[in-house]
């Protein structure tokens, strides 16, 4: 059957967790490029409305796995019903967000099938494969593009023989992109006690403390960051006031993070969120390539720097040679006097 | 019986020291290039597992590596730290291992270590970023994962009780034994070395190590037999040689780029009013604000 496989992450609110609608998203073109269809795999409880949350995503197929124990997460009972469900279906790309769930659960399904798996990709795409020894050219195989070595190299890996690809890729390196059409997701109810047996609910969760999430500097259009430049955590407030008059979000480089300028969550980069908004204005950054890891993509890109010589001034649009003191308000003062 | 805690450790390129010459052309890592240390996630692996030791009296700690022989200098390290024996596995036919390679050597290892109760594991280490070694070594033990623990929070019975650092919170979990584990970074540092431990364990070595001393050494290791670093090849695992190596990792690099980053065209502004004012008009107009 050859399809292509999403295993969808439920939030702690019921949702399908946003990594996984921007894997549905991905998955869509990479199914359409293939020929085949996408299917969505739920495994939870209360899982109402779920088919309707997923079909707007271009999804051919929900399997829904209800279960009172099934929720929250535990290792043992989800990778069960999935790997087994892959390996009926004889699924041939999956993904799974590269979320604490994802790389928590994709590693030991993908040990079980016995195939390849790549974590943290940045790029997925389908191309052709030649091995020169043998003279055989594989078809149409999933091209996992990661940067490896700390950010220092791009690798693209491949899995030529043993099936399916698997692919982790964390939140917000893909697009969410809802699809044009009316169809309904066709939906299949999974007979969960033929899948898991008690023995996999060894692990007990005894108690939980999970916050939603409070930022979402991911979807932002415009975002305002600042590096270790910015100098102090009440110098970000320029950075607020700027982003809240233009209608932006704030973001920070690891450094600034470590420094204790910002929180974690605001972290932009490798091990942060990838953003890609249509206007980021970088502060104080030197463009690491950790961190350019997480904004290259950005439409337009200001760079606010005392160095001119800076990695980032080879990424940004506008170069402006000052100290971020000055030139943010600066910026303020002439939109609050010239925007509508 | 005693309480048998193996922790799987490994030696690592420093990443964050990485040269030109650091990829060979068939996409693998040149480790010779890179200077090596133990994984850091690993080293708060081995704390957690010392911890667990310090909590009871019939504990035991073995440290399990796989790598080229230098790899032994990790388990040297363990046992200055506090563990109380190290094993190696090294072979040349495991070069070019992926995590699933690498997973199903270290399990046959493990297994060959049985009984064992807990098997302790970093998250991840810094040269792949994977994260998949220790779930999948777990997958083929045979045994469940608790991922990500941050705390050792001690024993219910015979059930080990831990914390979980998770995204946005975290979990308290309790699992029977044997379970295996992999430590994240939020969790204790390791301790230090331990001076009367280093002064015992120095002259630990691997068979091969040995090869290249003098005599003397063979006679100090029959009155110390715990300097002897046990190792292990692929003939000592019985392991299936398809299963290792290149030819057992389902996972292929094709192509490995370096990342430059190529000049944009961009414009350079001053921090004037002018030029400032100019570029906030240019933004306004273009919708890009506003
Ligand atoms: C494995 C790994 C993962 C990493 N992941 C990430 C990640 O996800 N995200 C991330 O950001 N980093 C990450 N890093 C860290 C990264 O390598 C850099 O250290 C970090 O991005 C640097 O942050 P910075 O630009 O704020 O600081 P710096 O490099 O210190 O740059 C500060 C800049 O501010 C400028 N400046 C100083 N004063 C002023 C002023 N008054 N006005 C204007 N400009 C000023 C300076 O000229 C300089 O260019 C990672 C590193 C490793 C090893
Ligand atoms: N060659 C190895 N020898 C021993 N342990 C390893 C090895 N490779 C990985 N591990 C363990 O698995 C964890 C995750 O590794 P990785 O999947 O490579 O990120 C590491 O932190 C180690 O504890």
């Amino acid at each position: 059957m050859k399809n292509v496989f999403v295993y969808c992450e439920i939030t702690e609110e019921g949702h399908i967790a946003d990594v996984s609608l921007e894997l549905c998203s991905k998955g869509r073109k990479l199914a359409d490029e293939l020929n085949v269809d996408i299917e969505a795999v739920v495994i939870g409880t209360k899982l109402k409305g779920i088919q309707e949350e997923l079909s707007p995503f271009g999804v051919d197929k929900v399997y829904i796995a209800e279960d009172k124990r099934l929720f929250p997460y535990t290792t043992l009972p989800h990778a069960a019903i999935f790997s087994k469900l892959l390996e009926e279906q004889q699924a041939d790309v999956v993904l799974v967000g590269a979320t604490s769930i994802g790389r928590d659960l994709a590693p030991r399904v993908a040990s079980t099938l016995r195939c390849g798996l790549t974590a943290d990709c940045t790029s997925l795409e389908i191309g052709d494969h030649y091995v020169k020894k043998t003279d055989t050219t594989y078809k149409n195989l999933l091209y996992q593009i990661r940067p490896a070595f700390g950010g220092n190299i791009v690798a693209t890996i491949i899995n030529p023989d043993m099936h399916p690809q698997m692919a982790t890729v964390r939140e917000g390196v893909m697009k969410k992109e809802p699809v044009r059409r009316k169809k309904l997701a066709e939906l299949i109810n999974i007979d969960v006690k033929k899948y898991v047996s008690d023995s996999d609910f060894v692990v007990n969760i005894i108690e939980r403390h999970i916050e939603a999430q409070k930022v979402n500097i991911k979807g932002a259009q415009i975002i305002v960051a600042g590096g270790y430049g910015v100098g102090s955590k009440k110098n970000f407030n320029l950075l607020y006031q700027l982003a809240d008059a233009i209608g932006g979000e704030v973001g920070a480089t690891r450094a600034a993070v470590d420094a204790g300028y910002e929180e974690h969550e605001r972290q932009i980069g490798q091990t942060g969120v990838t953003v890609r908004p249509k206007l980021y204005i970088a502060c104080g950054i030197s463009g690491a390539v950790q961190h350019r890891a997480g904004m290259d993509q950005s439409a337009q890109i200001i760079s606010i720097n005392t160095d001119l010589e800076a990695p980032i001034t080879n990424i940004a649009d506008y170069n402006i040679n000052g100290r971020l003191e000055d030139v943010l308000p600066k910026m303020l003062k002439y939109f609050k006097q010239n925007s509508k | 019986m005693s309480f048998r805690i193996i922790v799987l450790a490994k030696q690592v390129p420093d990443t964050r020291n990485v040269g030109k010459d650091a990829m060979k052309s068939d996409g693998t890592v040149n480790r010779a290039a890179l200077p090596a240390i133990f994984n850091p996630e690993d080293l708060n692996a081995l704390e957690f597992a010392l911890r667990v030791k310090d909590s009871r009296d019939d504990a035991e700690v073995i440290i399990l590596t796989m790598g080229p022989p230098r790899a032994a200098e990790i388990i040297r390290e363990s046992l200055y730290r506090g563990a109380d024996k190290g094993y190696l596995i090294t072979d040349r036919k495991f070069a070019g291992s992926d995590t699933l390679a690498t997973s199903y050597a270290i399990s046959l290892a493990v297994k060959k270590l049985a009984p064992f109760n807990l098997i302790i594991s970093g998250r991840q280490a810094i040269d792949g970023d994977t994260a998949q070694v220790g779930p999948q070594a777990a997958e083929k033990i045979g045994i469940p994962q608790i991922t990500y623990a941050e705390e050792f929070l001690g024993f219910n019975g015979d059930k080990i009780k831990v914390k979980r650092r998770l995204e946005r919170g975290v979990e308290l979990v309790e699992s029977a034994c044997p379970v295996l584990l992999t430590v994240h970074s939020s969790a204790a540092d390791c301790r230090v070395r331990n001076a009367k431990r280093m002064m015992k364990y120095k002259h630990a070595k691997t068979d091969i190590e040995l090869q290249e001393l003098s005599e003397d050494y063979m006679e100090l290791l029959e009155t110390r037999p715990y300097l002897k670093i046990n190792q292990w090849s692929v003939d000592d695992l019985g392991a299936d040689v398809s299963f290792l190596g290149l030819s057992g990792s389902p996972t292929k690099v094709k192509k490995i780029e370096s990342v430059v980053f190529t000049q944009k065209e961009s414009k350079s502004l001053s921090d004037s009013d002018r030029d400032i004012n100019g570029l906030m008009k240019t933004l306004i107009n273009s919708h890009v604000l506003g």
